[in-house]
């Protein structure tokens, strides 16, 4: 879904203060321009005053010890879950912490090899040879090796969805690539290169016929889209919480409720138990199982600071806001010569990740100049090497936007790039 | 502003008419490096003298930024038609050079063009692209036998090779 907007609905400037990184200078006093929260968002001061805050009077373990912090501490920590279940339309228990995305999809997928020796309840997790892991063209690394490695461990099989000229999937072969054999389907939300918005309930209903599972990688979508699983006929989805205003060292697994009844464990260790012998452990219910060790409890806090902030603006405000940047940025790409956009050309089922080429420029060098400028972009493959070589690009240049940003900030880059292609003499 | 001292004029002509580009025979090893943030990547070849004790050719195909292309091309320059134990030296002045943070002042009399790359290193970022190159190169060298019997080539009390090796992300394939 798309709105076009003569305007953004957000009040940026009103929104700026909030973050008070964005007001410092780069290099040789540029003001910086930060086009990069694909990788990672900068964080409101609401954020580290809430982590502050819990640190300094709160800080203890959770889920153990009789005394008054502890239960503040458990207090806090089971309140950004609760938070986090309603930011996206989830049951308190189907929300798990882990480090970031990254694990929470590595999760899944050990948590399926080590189906192989659980019992019987597990059985819909098991995969082996002549099975399927269905991924796609567009996956990230963090949603690729993980089942590339499961696929290794088991004998199964990867297979995935080839990418059409234009940056979307190729659903053409769907039912010849989601066969009667697969096991999981494992695809990206919003692309973190292409910008593409996948059709989920379209290939979760393909995955759905043949009973397979389905596991979506929502780190784009989460940060910048109303987003409810209940609207998403899906089985796990993860995203992480530094992409969405809150801070590093935490990422979210969301599992259907009698899914993560029944999924084996990943990390095994303490807080995740019920009943330990030396030969033998029995495990907590989830989500406690599958949140071995000390979990990230200041950074769960900070998240939850950021839920709050980011539900005050209101998702749909944010969606709204970011396809209008998109809107206006691929139209000003559309005008300088020799750049060419990787992904869709316009912002019908398009997110806020704007992946260019500029000829004769290697984008390390076009972010060199930008850098000179100010102005903050990723160059490189994107930790999605597989979509550079489909489009026959070494690497390109990513324009990323949050609530902070405005259209001063995309003048600022294409200015940057025509200043770019002067520098190296690429313009006719 | 800074940028024309990180991509000094050397630098620009090598990387719009890079030198003795292209794969030749007869070589004694090649080897494909990458790196693995940006997806540059070289396939370089070396020959050596039939003694092994001199560097007859080296030549390559390589994708990638200015400075990587640039810094390959000015390497193929500075290296080419030397002794192996002169090239080990230029080689490890140039990685002294750019992992610096400019904190060392390049030795023009051993790095001639290459100290146009000084400039590098003052962007941490951009240093594995003015080492792609070399490490290929060093790689090859290795694999060519020109490195082994040389282990006092350079006077810093530690293996060259092994300073060459370990401060590099790019990854043989």
């Amino acid at each position: 879904m798309s709105i076009q907007l003569d305007a953004s609905p957000l009040d940026v400037q009103a929104i700026r203060p909030d973050f008070p990184l964005l007001a410092r200078t780069v290099r040789d006093g540029a003001p910086l321009i930060y086009l990069d929260s694909g990788a990672t968002s900068q964080k409101p001061e609401i954020v580290l005053d809430a982590e502050r805050e819990f640190v300094l009077r709160s800080n203890a373990p959770v889920h153990r010890g009789a005394y008054a912090l502890g239960e503040e501490a458990t207090d806090a920590y089971e309140a950004a879950r609760g938070a986090v279940a309603e930011f996206i339309g989830a049951a308190f228990s189907e929300i798990v912490f882990t480090k970031n995305a990254t694990e929470a999809i590595n999760l899944v997928a050990y948590a399926m090899g080590n189906a192989a020796t659980a019992g019987v309840e597990a059985e819909r997790f098991r995969v082996g040879p002549g099975d399927r892991i269905v991924v796609t063209e567009m996956e990230h690394h963090a949603n690729l090796l993980p089942w590339q490695q499961l696929a290794q461990r088991t004998g199964a099989e990867l297979v995935w969805l080839s990418l059409t000229p234009d940056g979307r999937l190729a659903l053409d072969d769907l039912e010849q690539v989601i066969n009667e054999r697969t096991k999981i389907v494992a695809f990206v939300h919003q692309s973190n290169i292409l910008g593409t918005i996948n059709p989920v309930n379209l290939i979760a209903a393909r995955a759905r016929s043949v009973g397979a599972l389905v596991l979506l990688d929502a780190c784009q979508s989460v940060p910048h889209m109303p987003f409810s699983v209940q609207q998403l006929d899906i089985d796990f989805a993860v995203f992480s919480g530094h992409k969405m205003l809150g801070p590093s060292g935490i990422g979210v697994l969301w599992g259907r409720q009698e899914l993560l009844e029944v999924l084996p464990p990943f990390l095994t260790g303490g807080s995740m138990i019920e009943q330990v012998f030396m030969d033998r452990s029995t495990f907590a219910p989830p989500p406690q199982r599958f949140e071995a060790g000390t979990p990230p409890i200041s950074q769960a806090v900070g998240l939850h600071a950021a839920v709050r902030y980011l539900s005050a603006i209101g998702m749909s405000q944010v969606e709204a806001h970011e396809t209008f940047l998109t809107e206006y940025l691929l139209g000003r790409l559309g005008e300088v010569d020799g750049v060419r956009v990787i992904g869709p050309p316009s912002v019908v089922e398009r997110g806020g990740a704007v992946s260019f080429v500029v000829d004769g420029i290697h984008p390390h060098d076009l972010g060199q100049v930008l850098d000179d400028r100010g102005v903050a972009v990723r160059v490189g493959h994107h930790c999605a090497w597989p979509v550079c070589r489909r489009y026959g690009v070494q690497a390109t240049t990513r324009a990323s936007f949050y609530v902070y940003n405005d259209v001063d900030d995309l003048d600022r880059l294409v200015e940057g790039i025509g200043a770019a292609q002067r520098f190296f003499g690429v313009l006719a | 502003m800074k940028l024309e001292q990180m991509y000094q004029e050397i630098i620009l002509d090598h990387y719009r008419s890079p030198k003795n580009k292209g794969l030749r025979e007869p070589y004694g090893a090649e080897v494909h490096h990458v790196n693995p943030t940006c997806g540059d990547e070289i396939t370089l070849r070396v020959r050596l003298t039939d003694d092994g004790t001199s560097v007859d050719d080296i030549s390559y195909e390589a994708q990638g930024c200015s400075i990587s292309q640039a810094s390959v091309s000015v390497m193929t320059e500075l290296l080419t038609g030397h002794s192996v134990e002169h090239d080990l030296e230029v080689a490890t002045a140039f990685l002294a050079m750019v992992q610096s943070r400019g904190t060392v002042e390049p030795d023009e009399e051993i790095l001639d063009d290459a100290v146009a790359f000084a400039g590098v290193a003052r962007y941490p970022a951009r240093v594995k692209c003015a080492l792609l190159g070399w490490m290929a190169w060093k790689d090859a060298l290795a694999q060519a036998g020109g490195a082994i019997d040389l282990p006092d080539a350079v006077g810093n009390q530690t293996d060259p090779t092994k300073d060459l090796a370990s401060t590099n992300g790019a990854v043989h394939e």
